[in-house]
């Protein structure tokens, strides 16, 4: 019984930042190109440098 | 995933972003050859590939023109066309809102859910009425919070006297949250918040894909009367030249073009011959060339000059502004279509109020007392709650519309499917929709010598000719010379030096009716002729339309003869030298004799056709008021999508009358037992649930559709 008070606040809590984490995921931009986040763990990245400035731009798609 | 850091906006100045749309974007190959290859570009700072729009953002200094930009693409493989802004911005926010409540409303639903099966395993009074209230405490402020969208909705509906489809839905998740407390309070044994929430939750998943489907709306006429020339050098009294603002403009002045001006009023040449693009006027883009006496509109470009041009319409006169307004007019006659959706709702609402009231009224009759009574009603609400009704059309128009933008087809609106599948009559306009609307050069007897030189010089050069020319060149392979000097005089042409020897590229000596130009290198010379080719799969495509038993027409604003051999070429019935309101007048006739028209054409002048027909498509090489009139865009030189348009509509329209008939045979079965009091709010909402995922499951057969 006294294990649900510890319980039940860390099942709200981890449901609390899972949530947390999807409104910081979606005012990220990452659901605007799932087809392409897809397609994009094929792309060898020989320069890292460009494609993070290339990141840059995605939300304003 | 992939983490993308947010924009600095303004931090860099003189940096610009610009869009384009690349349809033939099909793997992570593509994705990294154009960001790779952009990115080497001068001047670009930096660009990404959106693969599920097919879209390109650039960000790049603001001296690199977006044409440079396409032709880069070009290069690397890929045809590109800009697109002005994100039209899909304003959808966004109302998208994100749902999505967000719908997070909000799976998070509660999970945790209650959690709580609830403590309960029913057994819970000790205690420990029951610790869950109810922890229940209770996730439950308000969720309800508050995802529950808006109907609640609002539903205010609205009511404060008008009407009801909607919000109302019985508002009205269960209340009475039921509102019971569920009173329980809670008085430490009753049922309390029913993981049934509102989860209510809650599948008509969200059903409004979220809605309103990833809905259209962007119409951005307005103003886009339309921008391309109308700003203001123009009007000739004074004394001789003199003035700038005069278009507003001021007035019929009987005079006024003075020089070469790629904007025209800012309607006239009549008086003196000076030349060429006017007339392109997004008409959607032909082979210049027309004017002599004295000749009638000139707002809005296209003088590719020569200078013209002298007496005023004979300004402002809200002009053949510009009475286009846009024949297209306001004309899309209203489309915005009165009441959605399939709509029309259920009518029905089914008040159906179901009267149900649960009657149940209410005759368990209290049968002396059942008010609480009993009024649980059974929640029941009945929640049970014929209309989840499954509200997920059949939208569930299956985005699976859908995705599986349409796969083959190149953007649909805008959901109500554009719906009426894209009644379609029984095609009209197609000819310039730019049978045809490429590009002049296509015949570069067959070139050598490669003369292939290259003519690229150098076209692609200096903004004329309709020389883009083609560069078009067909770049198409062949041709690599562009060197050539220096080059000097672009209106009217004449291009020149330039190569090598040492002047080349020019120009207006040949000879009259002839066909579109021709004059490669000279020395002294040698060679015509190159033009001409506008039919969209390769045209024929294919109306044998399609044909076989599901739509008929074709064209209505072109192009010379009778012209569409007259374009018309024998596919078999078709034609008509040429139609003006808008001709073609306007042409759509309703038909529609009074009960046919319901789907409008293809690009060119302005379609328009207010385009805006009054049952539906309507746009090539994306459309003006862009043109794509905004149109329900749905194909992009790309195939003319297939269209005929695939009318295919996968109907199919939709086919799972979406089957969604109806599996949420209504759940209803009949499940209601009677609502009624008899055999259900407790908690399993009427799992029937539900179970109703809306076979809907949903039925719709995904679409996704292969479009194949």
């Amino acid at each position: 019984m006294t294990g649900l008070l510890f319980l039940i606040p860390i099942a709200l809590a981890m449901g609390a930042f899972g949530l947390a984490m999807f409104f910081w995921a979606m005012r990220d931009g990452q659901f605007e190109d799932l087809d392409g986040a897809a397609q994009r763990i094929l792309i060898d990245d020989e320069n890292d440098g460009e494609t993070n400035d290339a990141q840059r731009i995605d939300r304003a798609q | 995933m992939n983490a993308i850091a947010p924009i600095d906006v303004g931090k860099e100045a003189g940096l610009s972003d610009s869009r384009f749309t690349v349809p033939s974007i099909r793997c992570a190959g593509c994705i990294a050859k154009i960001e790779r290859g952009l990115s080497e570009l001068e001047g670009v700072e930096a660009a990404r590939v959106n693969f599920s729009a097919k879209r390109v953002a650039v960000r790049h200094d603001a001296r690199l023109s977006d044409d440079k930009i396409v032709d880069a693409l070009l290069r690397l493989g890929f045809e590109a066309q800009p697109v002005s802004a994100n039209p899909l911005a304003e959808d966004d926010k109302d998208a994100r809102m749902l999505l967000r409540a719908l997070a909000v409303a799976g998070f509660g639903m999970m945790n209650i859910m959690l709580l609830s099966v403590s309960v029913w395993a057994g819970a000790d009074v205690v420990t029951r009425e610790m869950f109810h209230w922890l229940s209770a405490l996730i439950a308000l402020p969720v309800i508050a919070y995802a529950g808006r969208p109907f609640f609002s909705s539903a205010a609205m509906a009511l404060r008008y006297g009407r009801t909607n489809m919000d109302v019985p839905i508002s009205i269960g998740v209340l009475l039921a949250t509102g019971l569920s407390f009173y329980e809670t309070l008085t430490g009753g044994p049922h309390a029913y918040f993981d049934g509102a929430v989860m209510l809650l939750f599948f008509l969200l998943a059903g409004r979220a894909l809605d309103a990833t489907m809905r259209n962007r709306t119409r951005a307005g006429i103003g886009a339309l009367l921008q391309r109308m020339g700003k203001s123009a050098s009007v000739v004074q009294p004394d001789g003199s030249t003035k700038r005069i603002a278009a507003e001021d403009l007035a019929p009987g002045m005079i006024m003075i073009l020089a070469a790629g001006e904007a025209l800012a009023a309607d006239g009549t040449v008086l003196e000076g011959t030349g060429a006017i693009d007339r392109s997004m006027l008409t959607g032909e883009s082979a210049p027309e060339q004017v002599v004295p006496g000749d009638q000139v509109h707002a809005g296209t470009v003088a590719l020569d000059g200078p013209l002298r041009v007496e005023i004979t319409a300004t402002q809200d006169d002009t053949a510009i502004a009475e286009i846009a307004r024949l297209m306001d007019e004309a899309g209203q006659s489309r915005s009165r279509y009441v959605r399939i959706a709509d029309r259920a709702a009518r029905i089914y609402a008040p159906a179901v109020h009267t149900l649960a009231l009657a149940a209410f009224v005759g368990w209290m009759i049968a002396g059942a007392g008010w609480y009993h009574a009024l649980v059974i009603a929640i029941s009945v609400l929640i049970i014929t709650c209309p989840c499954a009704i509200g997920l059949a059309v939208p569930a299956a128009q985005v699976v859908a519309s995705g599986a349409l933008i796969r083959k190149g087809l953007l649909v805008k609106d959901g109500s554009a499917l719906e009426r894209l599948a009644e379609i029984d009559v095609a009209v197609f306009d000819k310039t730019g929709t049978l045809t490429l609307g590009e002049p296509r050069a015949d570069i067959a007897d070139l050598d490669e010598q003369s292939r290259a030189v003519a690229l150098g010089l076209a692609q200096q050069s903004r004329h309709p000719l020389s883009r083609g020319l560069a078009t067909s060149l770049r198409t062949a392979g041709a690599k562009p010379s060197e050539i220096s000097d080059i000097r672009e005089q209106s009217g004449t042409g291009v020149s330039g030096i190569w090598n040492g020897v002047p080349v020019s590229l120009g207006r040949p000596d000879t009259t002839e009716a066909t579109l021709a130009t004059r490669l000279s290198i020395g002294r040698r010379d060679c015509i190159i002729h033009f001409e506008d080719p039919l969209r390769a799969d045209a024929a294919e495509t109306l044998a399609r339309l044909a076989r599901d038993g739509v008929q074709s027409h064209v209505l072109s604003g192009d010379r009778a003869e012209a569409v007259e051999h374009v018309a024998r070429e596919l078999g078709i019935v034609g008509q040429g030298g139609m003006t808008p309101t001709e073609k306007l007048a042409e759509l309703r006739t038909l529609q009074t004799q009960g046919h319901r028209p789907l409008m293809v054409g690009d060119g302005l002048n379609d328009g207010p056709a385009l805006a009054a027909a049952h539906a309507s498509i746009a090539p994306g090489t459309a003006s862009d008021l043109s794509q905004q009139a149109a329900d749905a865009v194909f992009i790309g030189e195939r003319l297939a999508p269209v005929a695939l348009a009318i295919t996968v509509a109907r199919a939709t329209m086919q799972i979406v009358k089957q969604n109806f008939a599996l949420a209504l045979g759940y209803n009949l079965l499940a209601v009677p037992l609502a009624l008899a009091g055999l259900v407790t709010p908690l399993i009427a909402a799992i029937a539900m649930s179970l109703s809306s995922l076979i809907v949903v499951a039925n719709s995904l057969r679409l996704a292969r559709s479009a194949r």
